[in-house]
């Protein structure tokens, strides 16, 4: 089974929607957002893991985790939930904290839509993310959320 | 989106100078608002890198910048593989044996 069926990106209106397939209900799929130790094994990449600190995982509420990476450095990220609807929909914004794990005022964060539908065999959860502008794109990337993506960034700078 | 296309007008500005360049006076004859209104539009733009002016004898000619549509779809290409990326790591919990 493909796990990832299809992609869009919009660089108009600076939007993002990733589909994919899972073979598990959607409350197993729901599961691994709300579970702390579960969603720290997902949301980085091998080399660049998560440890969430916190994780209130209802409407309002925050989450805290920080990122560690090959270098050693630990960027510090946070959550705020604007819809917990379980096990169909959660919506909320991640932005960039600052060392003392605090939400950094000064930079916009992104914002998060993801859906969880029963379909025949699974789940199809479809996430959607939107942006404000380059510079806030930029700076999510440099928290080091992806393989290779040293590589990636200076390629992206390259085109400035 | 982009925060400076969020506004009807200069979403449409923005997208009639995509491929070719427009003259402020030209806009402005489109919209019910006056030239300020319209250069004031177009200064918000200019800003976010998404127009340049050049000035043609007593003209401005406004340009849609590509470029910049063209890094936003960089850095979107790579938010697309984060997301492969987590997508993939989930399936790989979700099989697991226990994860129930």
């Amino acid at each position: 089974m493909m796990t990832v069926i299809s992609t869009v990106a919009d660089p108009e209106t600076l939007s993002l929607t990733v589909v994919a397939e899972f073979e598990a209900s959607p409350e197993r799929v729901w599961g691994v957002w709300e579970n702390p130790r579960h969603l720290e094994r997902w949301w980085g990449p091998p080399s660049y893991p998560a440890t969430f600190t916190r994780h209130d995982f209802s409407v309002g509420g925050e989450s805290r985790y920080y990122m560690t990476g090959p270098d050693g450095g630990t960027p510090h990220g946070y959550w705020r939930m604007f819809t917990i609807d379980e096990p169909n929909q959660l919506e909320f914004a991640n932005g960039l904290a600052g060392d003392d794990g605090e939400p950094q005022l000064g930079v916009e964060p992104m914002a998060a839509h993801v859906t969880f539908e029963l379909i025949d065999g699974g789940t199809r959860m479809t996430s959607m993310s939107s942006f404000v502008d380059a510079a806030q794109m930029k700076t999510m990337l440099d928290m080091g959320m992806s393989e290779g993506m040293t590589q990636a960034v200076s390629q992206i700078d390259e085109l400035l | 989106m982009f925060r400076a296309l969020a506004d009807p007008t200069r979403r449409d500005i923005f997208e009639r100078v995509i491929g070719r360049g427009l003259s402020v006076s030209t806009l402005a004859h489109d919209y019910e608002m006056s030239f300020a209104a319209v250069q004031k539009h177009v200064s918000v733009l200019e800003r976010a890198a998404l127009v340049t002016k050049e000035r043609h004898g007593r003209e401005q000619i406004v340009h849609g910048n590509v470029s910049t549509l063209r890094r936003a779809t960089e850095l979107l290409k790579a938010f697309e593989e984060i997301w492969i990326g987590r997508a993939t790591r989930i399936a790989e919990i979700l099989g697991e044996k226990g994860s129930e």
